[in-house]
C-alpha cells in the first residue's frame, strides 16, 4: 500500500469509529491534519463526501478556526507566542527579528520551502515569556540572539 | 519532580532521569521515590522539585544539582539551603483548594489521587445523599462559575435538573483561550481526576449520562493526562453503564478545540461539540433547557468542577466561610507579566491586589515601577496604583470596570504604553471575533483603526471621544461575553490613564517608547 492509500485508510478508520456523524468534524479535522499536515481542497473534498455533508459547510468549519491549516507548511516551523505575557516582555521584538533576517511575514513561508513563522495566541507557558517553538521544541525566556541562533541550526541540519 | 508544561521546555525530564540514577547511585531507592507530579506554581525558577517530608522546595535544578541534592538531602539529611525556593510569601497568602493535590501527587496514578481523599466524594453521594441534597450543599457553598461570569453553581444545577427533557449533558469547559492564562491547563496536568470527580457529582445532581470535556487542542500533555485518567476511572468502574455498581450511569469523552477563543462562549463551546463553526448564538433559550442538540446542558468550567468533591465531603457550610460572603471559596490566577515571581496561584476571594501583586508577586523586577495590573484577560480592566487595595471578588472587579474573566493578571511596569497594550487587546479580539454580531465584528474593526492612527500620530484629540462611545455601544449591543468585555481595555485606559491618550494625540510621544516606531528602527 502507498503512503498515501494508508494514510486515507487510517482517515476513512477514524470516520469510522465516530459513525460519519457530523458532530465528529472537528475530530476528524484534527485526524486529517495530523496524517497530511495540513487540510487541502481535495482532502476537504474528501471528507465533505464522506460525511455527506456540503462542502461549504466543511470549509466553514475548517476557515473558521485557526488552528487547522489550509497550506502546506515549511519543513522547519517558527511558532511564535503572542498571548499577553509573551507580548509585555517582547515576544513582538523577537517575531520582527526572525522576519527581517528570512525576509518573510507572519504566516509566511520561505520561497524554498524550508521555513514557516507562524503565530500562535497562547500556548500557555506564560511565566516564561516569551516563548518560542522551533519545531517541537520550545524555547523558554527566549531572546532573539538565542532564536536566530537555534534557527540557523535547525537550517543546517543540527 | 514537577513535569508539566511550565518545567517540560527547562529540562524537568533530564532532571527526573538524573534523579532517577542519582538514587540508584547511592542506593537509596528503598527510602526514596522519585516521582513526576503537576505543576507547584513557581513556574519561573523552574525545573522545580520537591521533598516530602518537609515540603522542601528546591529551585532551577540541573541534572548536575539533581545529584547533589540527592547526596547532601537524601543521603546526609542536609538540606541545600542556598537552592531552596526562598520566597515564603509566595505561598503564605495562598489558599489551595483547587490545587490541592498539584504537585503531591502523580497525575498519572489514580491510585494517588484516591489516597488522598479522591473520589470519596461521589461515594459520599451515591451512598448517602439525594440529587436534591447534593444541589442544595452546592448551594449552600456559595460556589459561583469559575469560567468568568460568576453565575451561582447551585442555582445552575438546579435549573438544569428541573428541566424534564432528557437526555441531559455535561460539557466541561477547558477551552482556555485567553492568552496569558494557564490555570486551567495546570489543574489538567497535575490533578485529572479532581476534574473527572467534579463531573461525576455533577453528573448525579442532574442526571446526566453524558459529559463532554471541551479541551484546547494547543495543550498536548494535559490531554494526554485526560485521557489516561479516563480510561483509569473506567478500568475501575467510576466511569460507565455502571459506576461502583449502583445502576448510576455516566461517560465521558474529550472534545478538542481548534484555536478559537469565543469557543469558550457558553452556546459557542455548544456548536462546537455538535461539529460546527463556534459561534454563539442569542440567549433564551439557555443551554440549561436547550443545550447540546436542543437537549438540557450544563456548561460548566473545570475550576468550578474541581472544587465539587470538597464541597462535597466538607460541606457547603464549611466552604461558605472561605473567601468573602457573597463570593466564597478561592480563585485560581495566572501571574504573569512584569512581576518577580511569574506562576500560578490561587488565593482566597477578597485578597487584595497589592497582595498579589507585591507579596506574592514580589513586585516589579530590574528596578522598575509598577504602573498597571490587567486583571481578567484580553478583555479585562488596566487598573492604576490607587486601585492596589481593590479586594478580588466578581463584584468588586466589575466596579472599576475590569472582570474576573479566567484569571489572568498581567503586572505591566514603566516600560509598558497603555495605548499600545489596549491596542493590543482589541487587535486580539478583532482577530477573535466570530463576525456574527455588527457591534463586535465591525466596531471592533473601527476602534483597532483608531488605535492605529493614536500609536503613528494620525489622530485628533476628538478620538478619544469616539473611542468612548464605540467601546461603550460595543459593550451594551454585542451578541455574547467576547463583544461585551472586548471594550474593557479600551474603557478603562480611557478612565485610569488618559493622560498617555493626550500624550499621544496632542505632543506625538509616547513616554514608554513603543509607538511612532519606524519598522527599521524596532
Amino acid at each position: 500500500m502507498s503512503n498515501d492509500d494508508s494514510r486515507r485508510a487510517m482517515l476513512e478508520k477514524v470516520m469510522k469509529d465516530h459513525g460519519y456523524q457530523e458532530s465528529a468534524l472537528l475530530e476528524i479535522l484534527h485526524k486529517a491534519q495530523e496524517l497530511y499536515g495540513y487540510l487541502d481542497k481535495e482532502l476537504l473534498m474528501d471528507i465533505s463526501g464522506s460525511l455527506n455533508l456540503p462542502p461549504s459547510h466543511v470549509f466553514g468549519v475548517a476557515t473558521f478556526y485557526s488552528f487547522f491549516k489550509l497550506k502546506r507548511s515549511g519543513e522547519h516551523v517558527i511558532t511564535g507566542c503572542m498571548g499577553t505575557a509573551c507580548y509585555v516582555k517582547g515576544a513582538d521584538e523577537i517575531l520582527k527579528a526572525v522576519e527581517r533576517e528570512y525576509n518573510i511575514k507572519r504566516g509566511e513561508s520561505t520561497p524554498d520551502g524550508k521555513l514557516s513563522l507562524l503565530v500562535t495566541r497562547c500556548i500557555g507557558a506564560c511565566a516564561m515569556a516569551p516563548t518560542i517553538i522551533v519545531d517541537d521544541e520550545v524555547i523558554a525566556k527566549a531572546t532573539k540572539e538565542v532564536v536566530l541562533q537555534r534557527i540557523k541550526q535547525v537550517l543546517g541540519g543540527t | 519532580m514537577c513535569c508539566s508544561s511550565g518545567c517540560a521546555p527547562l529540562g524537568a525530564f533530564k532532571v527526573l532521569k538524573a534523579f532517577e540514577e542519582a538514587v540508584k547511585e547511592f542506593g537509596v531507592e528503598r527510602e526514596c521515590k522519585v516521582a513526576k507530579t503537576g505543576c507547584v506554581g513557581t513556574c519561573s525558577v523552574g525545573p522545580a522539585v520537591v521533598i516530602e517530608p518537609g515540603d522542601f522546595l528546591y529551585q532551577n535544578v540541573t541534572p548536575e544539582t539533581a545529584r547533589e541534592i540527592v547526596r547532601d538531602h537524601i543521603v546526609l539529611g542536609l538540606p541545600m539551603k542556598d537552592m531552596l525556593y526562598g520566597n515564603k510569601a509566595f505561598f503564605e497568602k495562598q489558599h489551595r483548594l483547587v490545587l490541592r493535590n498539584a504537585g503531591k501527587i502523580d497525575p498519572s496514578r489514580i491510585q494517588d489521587y484516591i489516597a488522598m481523599g479522591g473520589y470519596s466524594g461521589i461515594v459520599k453521594c451515591l451512598a448517602t445523599m439525594t440529587p436534591q441534597g447534593v444541589i442544595y450543599e452546592i448551594a449552600t457553598s456559595g460556589l459561583r462559575g469559575r469560567g468568568g461570569a460568576g453565575f451561582p453553581t447551585g442555582q445552575k444545577w438546579g435549573l438544569v435538573a428541573r428541566s424534564h427533557d432528557t437526555p441531559k449533558y455535561i460539557v466541561a469547559n477547558l477551552d482556555e483561550g485567553d492568552p496569558g492564562v494557564f490555570a486551567n491547563r495546570t489543574l489538567a496536568e497535575a490533578d485529572p481526576h479532581a476534574i473527572l470527580e467534579g463531573m461525576l457529582i455533577a453528573a448525579y445532581a442532574i442526571k446526566a449520562e453524558k459529559g463532554y470535556l471541551y479541551i484546547r487542542s494547543e495543550y498536548p500533555l494535559a490531554i494526554q493526562t485526560l485521557q489516561r485518567a479516563i480510561a483509569q476511572a473506567k478500568s475501575i468502574s467510576l466511569l460507565g453503564d455502571n459506576v461502583l455498581d449502583t445502576g448510576f450511569k455516566f461517560d465521558v469523552e474529550l472534545r478538542f478545540g481548534a484555536g478559537a477563543f469565543v469557543a469558550g462562549e457558553e452556546t459557542a463551546i455548544l456548536a462546537s461539540v455538535e461539529g460546527r463553526r463556534a459561534m454563539p448564538r442569542p440567549r433564551p433559550p439557555y443551554p440549561a433547557n436547550s443545550g447540546l442538540w436542543g437537549k438540557p446542558t450544563l456548561i460548566q468550567n473545570v475550576e468550578t468542577l474541581a472544587n465539587i468533591p470538597i464541597i462535597i465531603q466538607n460541606g457547603g457550610a464549611w466552604f461558605s466561610k472561605i473567601g468573602t460572603p457573597r463570593c466564597t471559596g478561592t480563585k485560581c490566577f495566572s501571574l504573569t507579566g512584569k512581576t518577580n515571581n511569574p506562576g500560578l496561584i490561587e488565593v482566597p476571594m477578597g485578597i487584595t491586589l497589592r497582595e498579589v501583586v507585591f507579596d506574592i508577586g514580589g513586585g516589579v523586577p530590574d528596578g522598575r515601577t509598577f504602573k498597571a495590573v490587567l486583571v481578567g484577560g484580553p478583555s479585562g480592566g488596566c487598573l492604576p496604583d490607587t486601585l492596589l487595595e481593590l479586594p478580588i471578588d466578581y463584584d468588586s472587579l466589575t466596579r472599576v470596570g475590569a472582570i474576573m474573566g479566567s484569571g489572568g493578571i498581567v503586572v505591566l511596569d514603566d516600560e509598558s504604553c497603555m495605548v499600545d497594550t489596549a491596542k493590543f487587546f482589541t487587535e486580539f479580539c478583532v482577530d477573535e471575533s466570530c463576525g456574527r454580531c455588527t457591534p463586535c465584528r465591525a466596531g471592533l474593526t473601527r476602534v483597532k483603526e483608531i488605535f492605529d492612527g493614536i500609536t503613528t500620530g494620525n489622530s485628533r484629540m476628538e478620538d478619544i471621544a469616539t473611542l468612548e462611545k464605540s467601546g461603550v455601544y460595543i459593550r451594551d449591543a454585542s451578541l455574547c461575553g467576547l463583544g461585551q468585555t472586548a471594550p474593557n481595555p479600551v474603557l478603562t485606559t480611557l478612565r485610569y490613564f488618559r493622560d498617555e491618550y493626550v500624550e499621544h494625540i496632542r505632543d506625538k510621544t509616547c513616554r514608554a517608547g513603543k509607538c511612532f516606531k519606524k519598522e527599521e528602527e524596532v
